[in-house]
Order: structure tokens, then C-alpha cells, then sequence
């Protein structure tokens, strides 16, 4: 009896030779324990060693192998063979980012939109390093803790509708993780990052699709925290107009 | 070498290519029933703030079978609104109470009560 197999359908862009991207059939080796990544990996190793694409860690920490398999965003070393055989699987860069190569997708606007919200503690003054820890509560902790979860790997960007239809939205990831900044206690950066937070390609460009906390690989909710500063940022609007004086 | 990123267009239906979109479009699509139904009402008031004769003729015109066969569709989606931002409730308001977070079912669960009871008593209050 002949081994059994598994077959991919990859899309493939080679800028220098490809007008447009074009999938390209594969078959591998079928192994239970295998995950996609494993798969492309073989193929690289085996078959095909143009084909381009991301990874690190294979143990959904690195947040690098991010793919739409069968038009789902998932970590590639988190999708086994096995949920999908003996049906075959489609794999693509993530949607709603332009495609480097093969693959490999741009990232650069996610970096800036990133950076943009200052995803770090701003302490209220310099701490000088002999005044020790800065303590912090279990409790202090929990109210932020998910969020800490997240590992950039753009699943929540591919997902979410708005990023395509208004790309200037700052996007899930970046939101949730100026929430997680603003909650923290050690922080007092909340109104530096308000300007972009509570701007209208902020929270205001989401539409609460939902589907970012969704296909979130460490179940990070940034839907939650997006909806949460839109509440907060209305507080602060109709405090701002009922006591324009008063901060 | 030279960069050429490329850029995939969304499809035009993309809304159709998953349940999760469709359902989004379909609670989004909701409101307008919503402000439809609300205008509806105003009418009504307008109506009765002419008279009684006025507010007769307002009831009647809601006999015939378009006025019913929309509030039929009104009232689906109504409840499909309804239900759909009743099950969001626990992302925008988490509740804590001391160290712990009160389960999201719990929420939902509170306005589901909280709606029973509200039409319980609009009902009996406009029974008196």
C-alpha cells in the first residue's frame, strides 16, 4: 500500500517573473503530527526551494507564521494536518496586507500603526533604579493580563474587514494593546496615546466585526478593548464639554 | 532588486464569503429597520397630537397588509438586533466585582431579565 499524502495549494508571487500571484499544487507526505508549517517546510527542504515564507519559533510564540489556510487566519504551526486531511488545504499570505513574495507579506503599516499608540510603559516620572520594584498587585495584574497575550502575529488584521475597507484604521492588535498600556497601573501614558486611540482611525474605525478576538491564536479579545475605549473616550468627551475648566 | 508588493482589491461581496461576515451585515442591515420602525412611531405621535380623528385614521392605515407585513419584518429584526447586541454586552461592559470578573453570561443573562421585566410592565401599565 503506498504511503499516504496531502496536498496543498500554495499561491505563489514572484515579483520578478509573476504579473499576478498564482497557486501552485504540492503534494507532502501525510504525517498525523504534522502542522502546515511542517508541510511548507518539507517543501522547501524537498521540493520546491523557492518558496518564500515566515516562521520562527513552531510553537505559536513568535507570532512569524501567520497564513490564511482555507481562507482562515491561523499560525501555520498551529493548523494540523490532520483537522484538514483527507481534504487538501489552501494556503495564502494573510489578506488585507500587500504580498512581498509568496508568502511573505508587508508588515511596515502595521509596525508604524503599532508604534503609533506607544505600546509601553510611560511612567509618570523617571524611577531612579535604587527605588526598587514598582509593585504591582496579582488583582492590578488581572484586569490587563490577556491582553499581554499578544504576540503581533497580524492574525486580527487579516480578519477584520475594516482594514481593507479603511486602511488608515489603526487596527485590533495596536488598539488592545494601548488599552493594555492605559490599564496598567505603573503607566500614565493614557492621553499621549488618546490622540491616536480615540481619533476617528482609532476605536471610531471600528465597526465591531468581532472577528479579530475570533481568530485570536492567544485568546486576546481586542474587540473588547476597542469597544471599552470607546466608552471611555465618550466619558471623556462629555466631561470635557460639561466641565470645559476642569480636567 | 527591485520591490513590487502586491496589492489583492477586496472582493466587492466580501461579506458573502463567510458566515461570521454575513451575520455582521445582517445585524448592521438590522438598524435600518430599527430607524424605519422609529419613524413609524413618530407618525404616529404626530398623528395623535392632531386629534382623535386623526390617530383613527393613523391605527387604520396600520391594518393594511404592507403596513403589517412590515412590522412583521421589523419585529425580526428587531429581535435579531436585539439578541445580537445583547450577546456583545459583556466586551463593552465587563464587570468586576473585588478581585473577579462577573461571567459574561451573567451579563447578558441581566439584560435579558431587565428587557422581560420593562415589557412585562409597559404591558400591564398600558392594561390599567
Amino acid at each position: 500500500m503506498s504511503e499516504p499524502v496531502f496536498e496543498l495549494e500554495v499561491l505563489r508571487y514572484r515579483p520578478e517573473a509573476d504579473e499576478d500571484p498564482v497557486f501552485q499544487a504540492y503534494t507532502v507526505p501525510y504525517n498525523e503530527d504534522w502542522v502546515v508549517l511542517d508541510a511548507l517546510n518539507h517543501i522547501k527542504d524537498n521540493i520546491d526551494r523557492t518558496l518564500s515564507f515566515r516562521w520562527s519559533c513552531h510553537m505559536a510564540v513568535c507570532g512569524s507564521c501567520g497564513m490564511m489556510i482555507n481562507g482562515e487566519p491561523k499560525l501555520s504551526c498551529h493548523a494540523f494536518l490532520r483537522d484538514y486531511y483527507p481534504d487538501k488545504v489552501r494556503v495564502e499570505p494573510l489578506s488585507n496586507f500587500p504580498i512581498e513574495r509568496d508568502l511573505v507579506t508587508v508588515a511596515d503599516d502595521f509596525m508604524e500603526k503599532l508604534a503609533s499608540v506607544k505600546p509601553y510603559v510611560i511612567a509618570k516620572e523617571d524611577r531612579p533604579v535604587n527605588a526598587g520594584e514598582h509593585l504591582q498587585s496579582p488583582a492590578e495584574l488581572k484586569t490587563f493580563k490577556q491582553y499581554t497575550m499578544c504576540i503581533n502575529c497580524m492574525l486580527c488584521y487579516a480578519a477584520c474587514p475594516q482594514i481593507s475597507l479603511a486602511p488608515e484604521f489603526v487596527g485590533p492588535a495596536a488598539l488592545a494593546l494601548a488599552h493594555r498600556y492605559n490599564l496598567d497601573t505603573r503607566d500614565s501614558g493614557r492621553e499621549q496615546r488618546q490622540e491616536i486611540a480615540a481619533s476617528n482611525e482609532g476605536v471610531w474605525d471600528c465597526t465591531f466585526v468581532g472577528a479579530c478576538s475570533q481568530v485570536c491564536p492567544k485568546s486576546v479579545d481586542p474587540a473588547a478593548a476597542i469597544q471599552q475605549t470607546k466608552i471611555a473616550s465618550t466619558v471623556d468627551w462629555y466631561k470635557a464639554l460639561l466641565s470645559p475648566w476642569g480636567k | 532588486m527591485d520591490r513590487r508588493p502586491y496589492i489583492r482589491e477586496m472582493p466587492k461581496l466580501w461579506w458573502l464569503g463567510q458566515r461570521r461576515y454575513t451575520v455582521y451585515m445582517i445585524r448592521e442591515l438590522s438598524c435600518v429597520f430599527i430607524g424605519a420602525y422609529v419613524l413609524v412611531i413618530l407618525v404616529g405621535l404626530f398623528h395623535l397630537s392632531q386629534g382623535p380623528a386623526a390617530y383613527a385614521a393613523f391605527l387604520d392605515a396600520l391594518q393594511s397588509p404592507l403596513a403589517i407585513a412590515f412590522h412583521l419584518l421589523a419585529l425580526v429584526f428587531a429581535l435579531l438586533h436585539t439578541v445580537t447586541w445583547f450577546g456583545l454586552t459583556p466586551k463593552a461592559m465587563p464587570l468586576r466585582l473585588g478581585e473577579n470578573t462577573v461571567p459574561g453570561t451573567a451579563i447578558v443573562m441581566a439584560h435579558y431579565v431587565v428587557w422581560i421585566v420593562v415589557s412585562a410592565g409597559l404591558l400591564l401599565a398600558a392594561r390599567v
